[in-house]
This record gives structure tokens, C-alpha cells and sequence, in this order.
């Protein structure tokens, strides 16, 4: 175990790597530099801003010092934003991406095991066909569509909740549904076929035939091995949604990291493209791992080091 | 070794020291299942008794309904799409066919408990084999885990499981072929069931692993007097343990008779077709002879004997009337219009 989790880091490094160098080539690919504005500046400024920002010397030089960046974690200052470094953007928005990320993958997760589970028990039923029919519309629905239409319904003509801004947990409804209803069709869809799988099982027969209560059967010897697929996918999940909220805090103006990833681009600003790109694939790369990690304790046949030679 | 010689009061007095009373009756059992194609008719009227302490061999080809028979007794039969359309099943006297599930329950893994075919898939890969083995006990008797385990450990040492302490806590897929079949009759077991329904406990293990499990089941009948159905097509497993032997064909019993009537002296074309296309050890240069044709579609059963079709000794009668039920010996009857009085003499062998 000690020697996967080490194999595993070492390889987390190398990934992160891959991936800061590919963004800092194709950064410096776009033409364009951060400095570059409407008004034209006094050259002599132009020039000292440059060798401020060290965007003078040459780019072997730009990356090996960007490398030192990401090892120190200290991205520097903000070209387009005076006042503000790197790290400080981070540590304002990411609590808030990170809190509506985690609040909607939690929501799309229990709901779409729940209606998942339902639609199997139910199969061919009502419920089956509802949570499907269901199913199909959230995830043909792009998740902005989704947003304006819930501002519409549930902030404008119902009033029910506020329409944008991140103050209280009513400000967190809105952006939560729009967001959640994508991947939490997609759990449920795949719960109910794992689970109509799972069910046809002779383990399932034999709690039956050992008398077992019915709840117990379905979640201790069911659902628990209709997870893996579920688990499967939500490593890629978590990556959707946490890009995913770059738009869905422009619509409902949340002051979260996907403003500053978004922005950061249009306005060629190095340091937060290298910063959030960094942090942002780092937590991935950990989330994935953490995924891994539950794999292997859900289904105790999936070893995470090596054999050790047991039966079949 | 004589055949062809009624042993019926010799041993129905044998039965009768070694078994005690009558602990099931499946009276005219029928079950059905509604597809899209129409309705299957898997079950056609089956009827026997189990008494206590004995082991009773249902045979039969696949699809005959022996499963199915098993299932019902079990209350493993999904509804929909199947129904037990007519027919009781008495166990110690209460019809289970009349009982809610919750009442259904308290039967289902304490009095009757059941062992699969398949030991590969009849465990859950994700819970440790204690956990499996103690949860059946822990839903019906209140039982401490310490207590649970400490039985958990008893049982395996009786199925022939070394180490259980250790063992306890591994996880299924840690165990060979044999061995998890063991940890299914120990689950089967730990609730000190009456009646034990094998299906086809067999099949799936190697040969010598089969004769090992087979003397499992001996080993346990004698150490707890459990009764035991033993539902298989494998006539070799029959001949080792089965004390009787009812023969199923196309949803009904067309034979039932002790082990040895049905073996020397099987009075069924379907019985008589079946021990003939067994390889024998003793007759080389004979060929296997099969049971020509396929058996009928349940969907519409025949008018009359199901076996007509296939039979070679076949009457008009065969094909349009029910045969009846004829007693050959006080254990021993079958549906054939062969054995009826009016038919004798027509064919002699």
C-alpha cells in the first residue's frame, strides 16, 4: 500500500509536469503579449514593464524560473491586476468554486443514486420510466441553458430564490441545480443499469433465500457493487464539474477561481494562466488519486500494490 | 445383486427408523410465468412429501422445472412475472403459499435454506465471508457478534474449512471453487435449518471436488438429521446420497420411488431413456443410447402425456388423456398409461 501511494505521487508529479510545461508552450504560442493594450504606451515603459515581469529574457530562462514558481508554489503578481499576486486570487476563489463544486457533487451524487436505484427497483415501471425520461432531458440539456431557465422560473417568476451573487445558502440553490442536474443524470442512468445487473445476481438471490430484510439487501449487498461503475466515472465527474463552474459562475456572477481562469486567458496574463492551471490540475490529479483510493475499499478484489498470490 | 424385486416394505420400514414424520407437502404445485411470448406453464402439478431426515433427488433434463419446484418451496419465485397459480406447499403444517413475506422470512433461512449452483457467483465479492455467514443468524436470532462468530467458526470447521478463525475475515474471491461451495453449505447451515434444498451443488466443481462436497452433504445429514432436496440431472450424484428419487419431465413428476426402485426397476420410457443414456462402467462395448426428440413447449403444454412425443412405447391414449397416477409399490408410482391394467400384456420386453 505505502509503495503505491509513493509509486502514485511520483507519478502525480510527472503528470503535473506534463501538464505545466504544455501550458506554458502553448501560452507563449498565442500571439499576443499581456502588455499589449489599446492606448499605446511610451516605449521606455513598455520596456521597463517587460523586464519587470521578466518577459525580456528569453523563453528557456522564462521557463526554467517558472518551474521554480510552481515548486515554491509563488506565482508572482498579477500582470493585469495591480495589488493582487497569484496566490492571494487563489486563495479568494477557490474556497467558493471548491464549496459550490463539492456541494454539487455531493447533490448529484445522492440524488442519482437514489433515483437510479428507484428506477431499477421499479423496472419497467413508473418511476423506471419518469427517472429515465428524466435522466435524458438533464443530460441533453447544456448546463447554461439549464442556469438561465432556473433564473427564469425560480428567481423571476417565482421569486423563490435569488437570481445571482454568492452571500447564503439560498444563493447556493440556483447555481447547485443548474450544475448538478448534468451529472446527476448520468449517475443515475448508470446506477440503474449497474444496479438492474447487480440484481439479477446469485448473491442477491441467496440473501433473499437467507431471509434477509429487504433494505439490507439492497444496500449492503446491491448497490455497494453497483458503485464501481459510478466510482469509475467520478474522477472524470469531479473534472467536469469544476470546469464546468467557470460558466456557471459567470451566469450567476459568483466571485469564484473560474472568473479569474477565464479572464486570465482573454488578457494573456501569465502568471494566473500558470497559477490556476497548476493548482487547478493538481487537484484533479489528487481528487483521481483519492477515487483510486475508495476503488480499492469498495471492491476488496481491485489490489493496490502488488500480488501477494492468493486463490485464483 | 438381484433386481427387478420390490423392496418397498423393507424399506419404507428403513425409512421410517431412519426418518421420522412427514415435514413437507407440495401439493399440486403449479407455477407460471408471464412473458411476451405467452404464458410458461413451468410447473404442471407436482406433488410429494419430504419426510425428516431423508434426502430426496429431484432429476430431470434442463428446463423441466426442478428449479423452479425448488424456488417456490423457497419463496424465491419473482412476482411478477411468475405465480404460483395453484397448489399448497405445507411445511410443518403452515402453507407457505399463504404466507405474507414477512412470515415468509422468518422461514426463508432459519427452517428452509438453500445452496446454489454456482459458488463463483453466490457470494457477495464485497463482504468478508464472516460477515456473510453472520448476517442470516443476526437478522433472525438475537444473537451478540461474539456469539454469532463463535458459531460462524463452528460451522466452517463442519463443512471442512481449515483455519476459520483466519478465514472469517477474508473475502471470497481469496477462496478456490471448493472451498467457497463449502462456505454456501456453512451459510446454508448456521441457522440449523430442518430442510436443506441443494440446486445442482455440484455442477460447477471439478470431479474430485464433487465427490468431496457429496460427502459433505452425508457428513451432515448425519451429524444434524437435516432433510435434504437435492435437485440435479447428474444420476451419478443421485446413486451416491439420494435416499429417494422423483423423476421430473416437462413440469411434472412422471416417476418417484426409492433410490433402488428407480435405479432396477424404472417403469417410465422417460426414467428407462434417462438411466440409459448414462455411460456405464461395467457394459464398455454398449453404446449410449439417447432420448430422441426435444421436450414439449410450455408455452402449450400437450393435451396428453408430455412424454408421448418422444416415447417409443407411445398409445393413442398417450396423446390425449392425462395419464394417471399408478402405485406400483407403496413408495413407488409413476404416470404412465403403460403400468394401467388395460394396457399390460401390449408390450412385452
Amino acid at each position: 500500500m505505502v509503495k503505491y501511494i509513493i509509486q502514485r505521487f511520483l507519478m502525480m508529479i510527472v503528470t503535473i509536469l506534463i501538464i505545466a510545461t504544455l501550458t506554458f508552450f502553448l501560452m507563449h504560442a498565442i500571439p499576443g503579449s499581456p502588455l499589449d493594450s489599446d492606448r499605446t504606451t511610451n516605449p521606455a515603459i513598455q520596456e521597463n514593464l517587460e523586464k519587470f515581469y521578466k518577459l525580456d529574457q528569453p523563453l528557456s530562462s522564462q521557463y526554467v524560473s517558472y518551474l521554480k514558481s510552481i515548486i515554491t508554489f509563488d506565482f508572482g503578481p498579477s500582470i493585469k491586476k495591480p495589488n493582487e499576486t497569484v496566490n492571494s486570487l487563489i486563495s479568494r476563489g477557490f474556497p467558493i468554486s471548491f464549496e459550490l463544486g463539492m456541494v454539487t457533487i455531493l447533490v448529484a451524487v445522492i440524488s442519482g443514486v437514489i433515483l437510479g436505484t428507484l428506477a431499477a427497483l421499479r423496472h419497467n415501471g413508473v418511476v423506471d420510466y419518469l427517472a429515465m425520461t428524466f435522466a435524458v432531458v438533464g443530460i441533453s440539456l447544456p448546463n447554461f441553458i439549464l442556469a438561465t431557465l432556473v433564473i427564469k422560473v425560480f428567481a423571476g417568476e417565482l421569486g423563490w430564490f435569488p437570481a445571482a451573487t454568492w452571500q447564503s445558502p439560498m444563493h447556493m440553490v440556483l447555481p447547485t441545480l443548474a450544475l448538478a442536474t448534468g451529472p446527476m443524470a448520468i449517475i443515475a442512468r448508470l446506477t440503474r443499469a449497474s444496479m438492474l445487473e447487480v440484481l439479477t445476481q446469485d448473491y442477491i438471490k441467496m440473501a433473499k433465500a437467507k431471509g434477509l430484510k429487504p433494505w439490507k439487501i439492497i444496500i449492503r449487498y446491491a448497490l455497494r457493487n453497483a458503485m464501481m461503475p459510478v466510482v469509475t466515472i467520478m474522477g472524470t465527474m469531479l473534472a467536469s464539474i469544476l470546469t464546468g463552474t467557470f460558466v456557471i459562475e459567470k451566469i450567476f456572477a459568483i466571485p469564484g477561481m473560474g472568473k479569474y481562469f477565464v479572464e486570465s486567458i482573454n488578457n494573456r496574463d501569465y502568471p494566473v494562466i500558470m497559477g490556476t492551471t497548476v493548482f487547478y490540475s493538481t487537484f484533479l490529479v489528487v481528487m483521481l488519486f483519492l477515487v483510486d483510493i475508495v476503488y480499492g475499499i469498495l471492491d476488496p478484489r481491485i489490489k493496490l500494490h502488488k500480488k501477494e498470490g492468493d486463490a485464483s | 445383486m438381484t433386481s427387478k424385486v420390490n423392496y418397498d416394505e423393507q424399506q419404507l420400514q428403513n425409512l421410517s427408523t431412519k426418518v421420522g414424520k412427514k415435514m413437507l407437502e407440495v401439493q399440486d404445485l403449479h407455477v407460471t410465468f408471464k412473458t411476451y411470448g405467452g404464458e410458461v406453464h413451468a410447473v404442471r402439478g407436482v406433488t410429494f412429501d419430504l419426510y425428516e431426515g431423508e434426502t430426496l433427488a429431484i432429476v430431470g433434463e434442463s428446463g423441466c422445472g426442478k428449479s423452479v419446484t425448488s424456488n417456490a418451496i423457497m419463496g424465491l419465485i419473482p412476482q411478477p412475472p411468475g405465480k404460483i397459480s395453484n397448489g399448497r406447499i405445507f411445511f410443518k403444517g403452515k402453507d407457505l403459499t399463504k404466507l405474507n413475506k414477512n412470515a415468509l422470512r422468518k422461514v426463508q433461512g432459519v427452517d428452509i435454506s438453500m445452496i446454489f449452483q454456482d459458488p463463483m457467483t453466490a457470494l457477495n465479492p464485497t463482504l468478508t465471508v464472516g460477515e456473510q455467514l453472520t448476517d442470516g443468524l443476526r437478522t433472525h436470532k438475537s444473537i451478540s457478534k461474539i456469539e454469532a462468530n463463535k458459531k460462524a467458526i463452528e460451522i466452517l470447521n463442519l463443512v471442512g474449512i481449515p483455519n476459520p478463525e483466519e478465514r472469517l475475515k477474508q473475502y471470497p474471491h481469496q477462496f478456490s471453487g471448493g472451498m467457497r461451495q463449502r462456505i454456501v453449505i456453512a451459510i446454508a447451515l448456521i441457522c440449523e435449518p430442518l430442510l436443506l434444498i441443494a440446486d445442482e451443488p455440484t455442477t460447477a466443481l471439478d470431479v474430485t471436488i464433487q465427490a468431496q462436497i457429496l460427502e459433505l452433504f452425508e457428513e451432515i445429514q448425519e451429524k444434524t438429521g437435516v432433510s435434504i432436496i437435492l435437485i440435479t440431472h447428474d444420476l451419478g450424484v443421485v446413486a451416491k446420497i439420494a435416499d429417494r428419487i422423483a423423476v421430473m419431465y416437462a413440469g411434472k413428476i412422471i416417476e418417484i420411488g426409492m433410490k433402488r426402485e428407480i435405479f432396477y426397476n424404472p417403469t417410465h420410457p422417460y426414467t428407462k431413456g434417462l438411466l440409459n443414456s448414462v455411460p456405464r462402467l461395467d457394459l464398455l462395448e454398449e453404446e449410449l443410447e439417447p432420448i430422441e426428440g426435444t421436450p414439449p413447449d410450455l408455452f402449450a403444454p400437450p393435451k396428453g402425456c408430455a412424454f408421448a412425443a418422444r416415447c417409443p412405447f407411445a398409445m393413442e391414449v398417450c396423446d390425449y388423456v392425462q395419464p394417471e397416477t399408478t402405485y406400483l409399490t407403496t413408495s413407488h408410482y409413476t404416470d404412465c398409461w403403460l403400468q394401467d391394467e388395460r394396457a399390460k400384456g401390449l408390450f412385452s420386453e
